[in-house]
């Protein structure tokens, strides 16, 4: 199914919704399934200072650990802590309810970002 | 370097697996997710391709004497079809590799070892065959699999010639499934109840199959390599490359219990002997983590310094614990006793760990 085209994408399978100065964080569906079996998330507290590109958090699997870099820099203003005793709504639904920062004062321009046409082709890519 | 291939690869491959090196073969990790595979074997069944482990008989009149001298358990304790688990050691008291020995008569025995360590192995079985006169026959391309789980005997039983509760845990016999001659042991890696068949490889693609339809309306699920850590690792089951080396000792290992001194002179004796008398300075033991996270294979165990005392041989959520991660870690002797709190270095965090009674979660094995 193709990426929704409201957000911009990095190529480490993150996702970023911004609304002037604010944007919200995810991860996308593609690296979900890729990850599969979600075992451990860890997120920032509110308040942190993110830099753009830059790990914020952890996902791990059962078999391999990955790093959640932040599209864009800001202050993180809300965290889904729901999602750390309950996966399934980052597994089930990555783009809505699996949302895991919310970002505010969000600075940088887009340009190194993926809309989700190329962020598309780039996973078409990934998977050879 | 091309990877070996099982003859159930391109099943694997069909049914959606994800598949990686496992030792130089092409292997399935998982098919969905991992903890699901897991939950099948704990709950139902699960269906395992083992086709990469080596099997290889011994044959001869002096094949006792012959497997007394290169593995550190004592082969004089078996019947005919009675199975051991035990070590290959090397002469500087490390290890080749851990092993099943099973007799299958008085002059042949059968010997399952390690996928990665199979070519290794059997040269080294094979520099030691001619001062005994055995033969050592490595059949590289005969099947495996491994079929467990409490469903597992009301599965295998509708395929079989002979009644399965009369196979007792640690045994094997000769018998046929769907017309074909197989070995069936009860045994396995996961701490359920189940069997291990070996079959010819021809026959396997079709009889993996028909093992699938017979135990799908109880649950059965193929299973991968995934699964298959998760589960021998709340057993607390060695495993080879991770609790076990080259470079380990048996006894730090917990492999006491299988490394007999007293039953006369094999490889790697002296050495293990003057390791013991010298006293051993780290223990392999269980933990669990108290503060939140995953210490995974390889993390560093340190002091409140942060200085490396130990390290994570195997670490993982255990999907029977609600996640919980576990593991198995080397520890100097001080800090292994039951209780003991460890610091584990997670990625630059000191995470609190602590020493618990192995396995993690009961073992359902039919012992008797």
């Amino acid at each position: 199914m193709p990426s929704p085209n409201d957000r911009k994408y990095t190529t480490s399978h993150e996702w970023i919704q911004v609304s002037g100065d604010n944007a919200v964080v995810g991860l996308t569906e593609y690296a979900v399934h890729a990850i599969k079996d979600i075992v451990f998330l860890e997120l920032p507290d509110t308040g942190k200072v993110l830099e753009s590109m830059k790990p914020f958090g952890v996902i791990e699997s059962v078999k391999a650990v990955f790093d959640l870099n932040t599209p864009l820099g800001g202050t993180v203003s809300e965290v889904n802590g729901a999602l750390l005793n309950d996966f399934d709504p980052l597994a089930k639904d990555p783009y809505v309810k699996g949302w895991l920062i919310k970002l505010s004062g969000v600075n940088g321009g887009l340009t190194h970002l993926l809309d989700s046409v190329a962020y598309d082709k780039h996973c078409a890519e990934d998977a050879h | 370097m091309t990877l070996r291939e099982t003859p159930l690869n391109a099943w694997h491959r069909a049914h959606g697996a994800s598949m990686t090196d496992f030792g130089g073969w092409d292997m399935p990790v998982s098919y969905g997710p991992i903890a699901e595979e897991h939950h099948a074997v704990r709950k139902a069944a699960g269906l395992f391709d083992i086709s990469h482990m080596g099997q290889v008989w011994v044959r001869g009149d002096k094949a006792l004497a012959f497997l007394q001298y290169v593995t550190s358990n004592d082969v004089a304790k078996l019947d005919d079809g009675r199975m051991q688990y035990s070590l290959l050691p090397a002469e500087d008291g490390g290890l080749w590799d851990d092993i099943i020995v099973t007799r299958v008569s008085a002059i042949e025995y059968y010997v399952v070892v390690n996928a990665s360590n199979a070519p290794a192995d059997v040269a080294w079985l094979k520099s030691k065959a001619s001062a005994f006169g055995v033969e050592i026959d490595w059949r590289e391309t005969e099947a495996m699999f491994a079929l467990q789980g409490p469903q597992a005997q009301t599965i295998l039983q509708g395929l079989v010639s002979a009644p399965l509760n009369t196979l007792r845990y640690y045994h094997l016999r000769a018998d046929t499934l769907l017309g074909t001659p197989v070995l069936i042991s009860r045994s396995g890696y996961t701490g359920e109840d189940g069997f291990e068949i070996s079959l010819p490889p021809a026959r396997a693609a079709q009889l993996w199959e028909a093992l699938m339809q017979a135990g799908k309306p109880m649950g059965l699920l193929p299973v991968g390599l995934g699964a298959r850590n998760t589960l021998r690792l709340e057993m607390a089951y060695a495993l080879f490359g991770h609790e076990i080396t080259r470079t380990s000792n048996p006894l730090e290992a917990g492999l006491g219990w299988v490394t007999k001194l007293d039953k006369g002179d094999f490889v790697g004796r002296t050495a293990i002997v003057a390791a013991k008398e010298k006293g051993l300075t780290r223990r392999l033991v269980g933990f669990e983590l108290v503060d939140r996270g995953v210490a995974r294979d390889g993390y560093a165990v340190v002091d409140a310094s942060g200085a490396t005392i130990g390290h994570v041989a195997s670490g993982a959520p255990s999907p029977s614990l609600a996640n919980k991660c576990i593991g198995l870690a080397y520890v100097p002797v001080a800090q292994a006793a039951i209780g003991s709190e460890l610091l584990i270095d997670v990625r630059g965090r000191s995470l609190k760990a602590l020493v618990v009674k192995t396995p993690f979660v009961p073992s359902h094995v039919l012992k008797n």
